[in-house]
């Protein structure tokens, strides 16, 4: 077995002064669905924006046996590294379809996913493919924050918080997404607070506790450990 | 009379949409970097020098096609080796940096091509009467220069609202970080976008300069009243650039072909508190009334006509 597709190894970021990731490491493999999970504010979002290039990294990220840290944001994205950041950044001012055209890398490369494919798993977003994304509602903002990024064909797709304050019918369409993106043969990292739609779908799971791993299992063995649970992620 | 207003207005167009080659440019770069660039109108005058160089070596108009493109090289370079550098400092420094740049232009002009107007000259094959109206002749080059202007208007609208690239660089403007992460390399749009701004600046000088006077006063001569374009319709806002630029070009025209003076309009009462400035005509005020314009904008909306934020 060769090395896994993206391999963080004793990651280190900081905001400032304030030491957020204090040597964090995890894999996740070719074809994996993998979680990484936490209380608020643990730094999640930052060990993705940090994989991204987007906070400065130090240690090792290797992306398809490369090490990526010190690539700029686009250089990241474009070895097939894709990301769906938490606060659902559409482009307001441009129609659905313009946004989901942004998202691709280039014209020429015919990625997995077409705009038709898009639609076909989401005939909400084909019914608004012509208004513009800032009038979407926030289930189907997600949605096209996800598919944008899918536009651009990554091999890894990490994706923070989608499930957040959605209602339940938008979470278990979240969750059918992933599913469908997970047939496609691309890699998942999601980002979840809850154990929701994490449990159900991934093969692996990560515990993050300020600045660090504190668990890593199976989501069986996850349930069996009530101790983690309660201290890393219920409330 | 009607001569008056046609001439007037057909002249007010060309000269508005003169003044929209540079203002769309600068209201892009505008968007992209925060600050206004003072240098702007120096690229206007590099077109037109350089256009002068190359149309008195070889020809018009291997300098119409290749000036505009040296100037929007130039412009890149400065965007990459200059700006990029000195946007770590922030926005004063940046702002003193294109100040310091339209002097280092104005200088260098003046070391190359000496302090008095150049001859550059209407080529032959434009050099000739398009039509005559009430006995009054309008020249061919004039409809040339409109031609080209109203060209390039259609030509950056299509671009910009049309194409995949156009919407990489609406999107960049208002959410670079978001555009990166999709993988867009976001310095070199803005770049490219910087050299293309500078690029239409020095089309329309080089079309600009045989109509007008090449002299290395010239970007000194337009860059305020860019920035009385930019900052009435609206900072950062294409459509309002569009509009004020018309506008703009509209009353400078009209204003200057009027010979009447304020007493005449008015009455004689003003004289007592106005004095002599009662009797100036609308003409001889012509140069006041975009500055007054834009003292007033800025009183009564600060956002321009067209912009969503405060100057
Ligand atoms: N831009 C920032 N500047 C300073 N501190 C930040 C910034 N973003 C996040 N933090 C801090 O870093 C820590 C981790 O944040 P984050 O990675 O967003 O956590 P999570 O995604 O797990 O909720 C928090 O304590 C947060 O306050
Ligand atoms: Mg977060």
């Amino acid at each position: 077995m060769g090395e896994p597709m993206l391999q963080v190894r004793d990651l280190h970021a900081y905001y400032g002064k304030s030491h957020i990731l204090q040597g964090v490491t995890f894999d996740v493999g070719e074809g994996e669905i993998v979680s990484l999970l936490g209380r608020n504010g643990v730094g999640r979002s930052t060990t993705i924006k940090a994989i991204m290039g987007d906070v400065p990294p130090s240690g090792s990220i290797r992306f398809k046996g490369r090490e990526i840290v010190g690539l700029k944001p686009h250089q990241v994205a474009r070895l097939g590294l894709g990301y769906v950041p938490e606060n659902r950044d559409i482009f307001p001012g441009l129609t659905v379809r313009q946004n989901l055209l942004l998202g691709q890398k280039s014209t020429r490369h015919k990625g997995r996913w077409s705009v038709e494919d898009l639609f076909e798993v989401f005939p909400r977003l084909k019914e608004r493919a012509d208004t513009p994304g800032g009038v979407l509602s926030g289930g189907e903002q997600q949605m096209l924050t996800i598919c944008r990024t899918l536009m651009g064909d990554p091999d890894l797709i990490m994706i923070d918080e989608p499930t957040e304050g959605l209602s339940p019918m938008m979470v278990e369409l979240v969750g059918k997404l992933l599913a469908e993106i997970a047939e496609r043969g691309v890699s998942i990292l999601l980002v979840e607070q809850k154990l929701t739609i994490a449990l159900r779908i991934s093969h692996r799971l990560y515990v993050m506790g300020h600045g660090h791993i504190v668990f890593e299992g199976t989501p069986a063995a996850l349930n069996a450990d009530a101790a983690v649970r309660k201290e890393w992620l219920e409330v | 009379m009607l001569e008056l207003v046609i001439f007037s207005s057909l002249n007010g167009v060309l000269y508005g949409m003169l003044l929209f080659m540079l203002a769309s440019g600068l209201t892009l770069i505008f968007s992209m970097m925060g600050v206004l660039n003072f240098a702007h109108a120096s690229f206007y005058m590099l077109g037109a020098y350089f256009g002068f160089e190359i149309s008195r070596r070889i020809g018009f108009w291997p300098g119409f096609v290749v000036a505009p493109l040296l100037v929007g090289a130039v412009g890149a370079l400065v965007e990459r080796y200059g700006l990029r550098q000195v946007h770590r400092h922030g926005h004063v420094a940046e702002l003193l940096f294109t100040f310091g740049l339209a002097f280092v232009i104005e200088e260098l002009v003046q070391m190359f091509w000496g302090k008095l107007p150049v001859d550059y000259r209407v080529p032959a094959s434009l050099d000739f009467t398009a039509f005559t109206l009430f006995q009054t002749t309008y020249p061919a080059y004039r409809m040339f220069m409109l031609l080209v202007a109203v060209g390039m208007f259609v030509f950056l609208l299509a671009i910009l609202t049309r194409t995949r690239v156009g919407l990489i660089i609406q999107a960049a403007l208002t959410h670079p970080n978001t555009v990166a992460m999709l993988g867009h390399d976001v310095p070199r749009i803005f770049m490219m976008v910087f050299g293309v701004g500078s690029a239409l600046a020095g089309l329309a000088g080089v079309i600009a300069g045989p109509a007008l006077v090449t002299q290395p006063s010239m970007a000194a001569l337009l860059g305020p009243i860019l920035f009385v374009v930019v900052v009435v319709g609206g900072l950062g806002s294409l459509p309002g650039a569009f509009v004020a630029s018309l506008l703009i070009g509209l009353i400078q025209t009209f204003a200057v072909a009027i010979n009447l003076s304020l007493s005449d309009i008015f009455g004689s009462g003003g004289a007592a508190i106005f004095g002599d400035l009662w009797q100036a005509t609308v003409a001889q005020l012509a140069p006041v009334i975009p500055y007054l314009l834009l003292v007033l904008i800025l009183i009564f909306r600060p956002t321009g006509l067209m912009g969503t934020r405060e100057t």
